[in-house]
């Protein structure tokens, strides 16, 4: 049955609180979801203030500057800094985004940072994404062609062509999509979620790809692509800008396209 | 516990190859539930002040009876593969689940039937 609240042991507890400020005027509070499962403690709400003067304008500068002078304890997923590894996905003042994209200018109030929601948590800031990547992985994301390529050069595609995989291929599986959707919460262990649908779309339309009718079999399934109630969430959330849900919504049309 | 691959487990027991009549059907129930919506609003309202005997006497108009035999059928249907969504989405004990389905389909098909019974008794004249 659905579940109504966390079990005992995910439930949220006032955590400590670190003033680094030293007097700075231009100060922010950043409360920050801890957990560490060696402890066998509940996850927590540490805060932290900031001095804003001499931190960087995005969120995860201000994770760094923690993790630097603050608390070495806090762990949390970075890399490239410039939106482009996926790595710093989290839960920002309520929404999936990147770390390294937001800025703490546009947020009111305290800053809130949370794990990716509905996710097993690894520590703190860092979800457990096996099955999102198996998900992935399931969808084969690979050009499957029946055509022998050309013997002297690539396999060629019109600028049309091109155009169509330009969006969906610019997904960096970053899972801010998929974990801000409801029915992947709910269902993630057979509803493949926006962020592989959207990779399937990309194979899909792809002119070179000689597989579209298997792979429009193995998405047809009440679960691994129905589940999707356009929710819409998944475009909301990316920080990429590119659109799951019209990705998702183009694959229905397509398996009613060949029934009729 | 279970060792089996994070792949293994998402690929399952395979596609249902299926998923797309449902996806249609409640699209194709929607529209005809838009259209019969409309047309039974109408009715409604000429209907506002008729006595029983008026009434019976309108629905009994093979138009009126033919058609609303039609809403009630897409009502039924459309209602039917909406609540066994919202089962599948948040029912995951399989026992109850099973359950579920088959109360779903057997309540949807028992209001259906009295309903298209009642409309038949009044249109082929009680």
């Amino acid at each position: 049955m659905a579940e109504f609240r966390l079990p005992p042991n995910s439930r949220i507890k006032k955590g400590r609180h670190f003033d680094a400020a030293n007097g700075a005027a231009n100060v922010r509070r950043f409360a920050v979801y801890r957990y560490d499962a060696d402890s066998g403690e509940n996850p927590r709400i540490d805060t932290y203030v900031v001095d804003i003067d001499s931190c960087g304008p995005m969120v995860l500068d201000a994770l760094i500057k923690i993790k630097n002078e603050i608390d070495p304890t806090l762990t949390f997923r970075r890399s490239c800094r410039e939106g482009i590894c996926g790595s710093c996905a989290m839960n920002i003042d309520g929404g999936n985004t990147l770390a390294c994209t937001r800025s703490i200018d546009g947020i009111k109030g305290d800053v809130k940072i949370y794990p990716l929601p509905h996710m097993p948590v690894v520590k703190d800031l860092v979800p457990d994404l096996t099955n999102f990547y198996a998900q992935y992985a399931s969808i084969k994301p690979w050009l499957q062609s029946r055509t022998p390529p050309p013997p002297d050069q690539e396999r060629l595609q019109s600028k049309e062509d091109q155009e169509l995989i330009n969006e969906p291929a610019a997904c960096i599986l970053c899972a801010c999509c998929s974990t801000s959707c409801p029915s992947y919460w709910w269902n993630s262990d057979r509803y493949l979620g926006p962020a592989a649908l959207l990779a399937a779309y990309r194979w899909l339309v792809d002119s070179r790809d000689d597989a579209t009718g298997e792979r429009l079999d193995e998405l047809e399934d009440p679960f691994r692509l129905y589940r999707c109630h356009t929710i819409m969430n998944c475009t909301q959330s990316c920080p990429k800008d590119l659109n799951p849900a019209r990705a998702i919504a183009e694959t229905k049309k397509m398996l009613v396209e060949r029934r009729y | 516990m279970s060792l089996r691959s994070p792949l293994g487990r998402v690929l399952g027991l395979g596609s249902a190859k299926d998923g797309t009549s449902h996806w249609w059907g409640q699209r194709v129930s929607a529209v005809a539930l838009l259209l019969l919506g409309i047309w039974f609003a109408g009715m409604l309202a000429t209907m506002s002040g008729f006595s029983y005997a008026e009434a019976a006497a309108f629905i009994a108009r093979p138009v009126n009876s033919i058609l609303l035999l039609l809403l009630t059928v897409s009502m039924a249907y459309h209602s039917y593969l909406g609540v066994q969504v919202v089962i599948e989405d948040y029912v995951h004990a399989p026992g109850i689940k099973v359950v579920s389905l088959l109360l779903t389909r057997f309540v949807h098909t028992l209001l259906a039937v009295a309903a298209l019974y009642a409309i038949l008794k009044i249109g082929l004249g009680a």
